[in-house]
């Protein structure tokens, strides 16, 4: 437990990916088994303690620490682990720590009733990174800048293996990997992992800047506002995942239930739904898509008011044939023949879009008034399917935003790397111009796009003038007004107001405004989608 | 509990409406009695300025000389007017640090100011004084803030310089008490190389020393090569860390000496790379055990983390306040 503690120290200070890089490699070439393998597994969130809830923690530590105190420290520090470890009295004759294999297997074998009192004396064995690093891995969500991508790129250069065969396998293996080390560690025989459902890394687009593709070499799509998924079938199981990798197959049983045709297709998940102007059996806005996300077992009403289905965008495998090195062209045509096969209420093809020029495209782009359309993917359509962001063959050309001056109204800390500062925001407009007597209300709440000096501004701000407090909430003299960018909005009952908006940021800080001419609800209302 | 009249806590700092005093004011005043020499507690422009010797010597480094100086001697009472009394005893925050006892008709406050209870090479250390209402800070207000002893926090800084010869050190340090103390300690501990200086920090270091704080060599960066400041100790002030300034640096490992750096995040917002945890504020243990020890009847609390503190003393049947009193932040501590 003690290496794997300063490993994570080391990561959380670290600031270069390569050092990050470097310095798990180093771990994982020098750490015996199964320990490393158990470690790249708490790294990119691969165990789950069932019994080791945060709840469970803030109960066991309220059994020794004023929850009062407890609770303001934890508001403070912005994270349950994190001042869990810092609280915890400690022993005072302290057994030997537990090795990491020793730690996983305790955790795991707690239940709900043993919980308590079996971490506890885990936590007492150990010291305050040591509990730190327990607490964090028994949780998941480590938040140390480590995402799966680069575990796995460290674990390819410790061992000097190919990062797309580690991708591959990955998927299939369970911590704490052995057949994987025994692979890249002591050149043992790789694990088969053709007739098994693995997840294919997903081919990414990065950003069109200025116009100077030529367009003839290009394919367009709608960019779809849903999540990318991957559906595979293979060795009579099927298997969704998203776009990280996360096995999401539970969650949306009436796709993978009535899919049994052996490929590897890409698409995007959307749901169908009257509830969000999807009525004429369209794509529903993302509002809709977000009931169904996150869920590990899914309401019978649930399916019956949010619908799933995958518009496909493209084909990795079909059977036993490797698409990916063949040119888009191919694997479209091949997946204009694939679809026929699939339920067509369940799957459908992204539809090809045509114009003559770039300002042909960008009409089309910004007049499309679709609540799932983000903007337009341009494709190459000589490119295989690679995994990752390769500048030249995949563009996004997102619709821009859309922007309103808002009211500051409350403000709670962040946590993660804005722990300790007010740096989540609720905003609001007027419901009619203030000499009318209108009033201010809530429409929307962001926690992105300022830069660190604006945020230090925005927290000084909310202290200085809190004029309420309701726990963690501070109310403020509403006279702040916000440039706030959103990529749409819709009716909603999240906020008094009616509306949500659809990833609000802060785009500017209008310290030159007065908040009596900030946004009025009705200018709003019209640009409902 | 609204305390005695003859004082009034106002936003900008502690009144006393009798003899027209303030303590610590946030703006410039006719009268001010000056606990220390930061920034957030001692405001540059006051007419009369009461305040110990060295505290009035780094104000007027900082501020020129007010027009008036009463430099107070410690443990000596002053009589202010209106029968009220102040006498300054050490607080162990900073060089020239004091709380003031505050007496009339009998009653005795306490205003702390900064301060805490753990050894200091550069300064005087605290000394308890019984009183009926104790005004205490809270700036590591919380019971996640406990300092680790100083020796191991220098031991890890010592550590990384040796572990990397060919880069440095650079630690971000508050330019008044902080960098002092920390260069002191590594005297103490017996380094005895020359400590490296950013240019905001020579003045203070030679008004330590001008007082008999012995710093032994230093140096200023100014003008030294990369090869000159491999394998060196630096300091500098926190807000030098990210500027321009430190790319003239070795490949520098950044460290930042600071209570914060107990919350690891807090760490990470600044690109800190070596967290030190010292703090010349007294910590959780410091806060609460001082109010053990003098057990005033009231305890008022004026900056920090003051929710928690306040808390804490009514689950012992203390009577405690928040003072909501504006500015007193320190960020860099």
């Amino acid at each position: 437990m003690k290496a794997f503690s300063a490993l994570l120290t080391s990561l959380i200070y670290t600031r270069s990916r390569n050092d990050k890089i470097d310095l798990l490699a180093r771990y994982l070439h020098d750490t015996p088994d199964p320990d490393r393998g158990w470690a790249l597994a708490a790294l990119t969130g691969g165990l789950d303690f069932p019994a080791v809830k945060s709840a469970a923690i803030r109960k066991m530590v309220e059994e020794r620490v004023d929850p009062v105190l407890f609770a303001l420290s934890r508001d403070y520090v912005g994270d349950t682990a994190e001042t869990a470890s810092l609280l915890w009295p400690g022993a005072s004759a302290p057994e030997p720590a537990p090795s990491l294999s020793e730690a996983v297997a305790a955790l795991g074998a707690m239940t709900r009733a043993s919980v308590g009192q079996d971490l506890a004396a885990l936590l007492d064995r150990l010291d305050e990174n040591g509990r730190f690093a327990l607490l964090k891995m028994a949780t998941g969500g480590m938040r140390i800048g480590i995402s799966a991508r680069l575990a796995k790129l460290a674990f390819a250069q410790a061992f000097g293996v190919d990062i797309g065969e580690v991708e591959e396998m990955w998927h299939v293996l369970t911590p704490p990997y052995a057949a994987l080390f025994d692979w890249a560690a002591r050149n043992e025989a790789k694990p088969d992992t053709n007739a098994l459902p693995v997840y294919r890394p997903f081919m990414l687009a990065v950003p069109l800047e200025g116009r100077m593709l030529t367009l003839a070499d290009f394919a367009v799509e709608w960019k779809w506002d849903g999540i990318r998924v991957q559906i595979v079938h293979a060795a009579g199981e099927t298997r969704l995942y998203s776009r990280g990798g996360d096995d999401i197959t539970h969650g949306f049983p009436e796709i993978t239930g009535d899919f049994h045709y052996p490929a590897v297709l890409d698409g995007e998940l959307l749901v169908r739904g009257s509830h969000q102007g999807g009525a004429e059996g369209g794509a529903a806005s993302f509002n809709a898509l977000q009931q169904r996300l996150g869920r590990k077992t899914v309401p019978a009403r649930m399916l019956e008011d949010y619908p799933a289905f995958v518009r496909l965008y493209d084909v990795l495998v079909d059977g036993d044939e490797d698409m990916r090195p063949l040119p888009w062209a191919a694997r479209r045509l091949r997946l204009e023949q694939v679809v026929e096969r699939l339920p067509a209420d369940r799957f459908d093809l992204s539809a090809l879009i045509e114009a003559e020029d770039f300002d042909g495209f960008a009409l089309l782009r910004d007049s499309a008034r679709d609540a799932a359309i983000e903007g337009l993917m341009l494709k190459r359509r000589d490119s295989p399917y690679v995994g990752g962001r390769r500048t030249g063959l995949w563009y996004k050309w997102k619709r821009d935003p859309l922007t309103a001056d808002c009211v500051l109204m409350y403000a709670q800390r962040g946590s993660g790397k804005r722990s300790s500062f007010y740096s989540d925001y609720t905003f609001g407009c007027w419901t009619a111009p203030p000499e009318e007597g209108g009033e201010i209300v809530p429409v929307g709440k962001a926690y992105s796009g300022f830069t660190d000096e604006e945020l230090r501004w925005l927290d000084s701000f909310v202290r200085k003038n809190t004029v309420g407090r309701f726990g963690s909430v501070r109310e403020v003299a509403k006279t702040l007004v916000l440039e706030v960018a959103f990529d749409s909005i819709h009716a909603s009952k999240r906020h008094k107001s009616g509306l949500a908006m659809r990833f609000p940021r802060i785009a500017r800080i209008r310290r030159d405004k007065p908040a009596s001419e900030a946004t009025q609800l009705s200018e709003m209302l019209a640009l409902v989608i | 509990m609204a305390g005695p009249s003859w004082i009034t806590p106002l936003a900008d700092g502690l009144y006393l409406p009798g003899c027209d005093v303030w303590i610590d004011p946030a703006h410039a005043v006719g009268r001010a009695l000056v606990t220390h020499g930061h920034a957030d507690h001692a405001r540059g422009g006051h007419g009369e300025l009461f305040a110990t010797r060295e505290t009035a010597a780094i104000m007027a480094l900082r501020y020129g000389a007010p027009a008036t100086v009463h430099e107070v001697a410690l443990r000596e009472p002053i009589a202010l007017g209106d029968g009220v009394t102040a006498t300054f005893f050490p607080a162990g925050h900073v060089l020239g640090s004091a709380q003031i006892l505050l007496e009339r008709g009998g009653e005795r406050i306490v205003v702390t100011g900064d301060y805490k209870r753990r050894h200091d090479p550069t300064c005087l250390p605290f000394e308890p004084v019984a009183c009926d209402i104790l005004i205490t800070e809270a700036t590591f207000g919380l019971p996640v803030f406990v300092h680790p002893p100083i020796e191991d926090e220098l031991a890890r800084l010592l550590d990384a310089r040796a572990r990397h010869p060919d880069r440095c050190v650079l630690v971000g340090a508050y330019a008044l008490g902080k960098a002092q103390r920390l260069i002191a300690e590594l005297r103490r501990g017996g380094y005895d190389r020359p400590v490296f200086l950013h240019g905001a920090l020579t003045r203070m270091c030679e008004l330590y020393a001008a007082f008999g704080v012995d710093l032994g060599m230093l140096e200023n960066v100014e003008g030294k090569s990369k090869a000159d400041l491999a394998g060196q100790i630096i300091l500098c002030p926190p807000s030098a860390l990210k500027d321009r300034w430190s790319r003239r640096m070795p490949d520098p490992i950044t460290a930042m000496a600071s209570g914060w750096m107990r919350v690891r995040q807090r760490a990470v917002q600044r690109n800190v790379e070596l967290p030190l945890v010292i703090s010349d504020h007294a910590d959780w243990k410091e806060l609460t055990g001082t109010i053990t020890e003098l057990a005033p009847a009231e305890i008022w609390v004026t900056h920090g983390r003051e929710d928690a503190l306040v808390h804490w003393c009514r689950t012992r049947q203390l009577r405690a306040r928040a003072l909501d009193l504006v500015g007193y932040e320190d960020e860099d501590d």
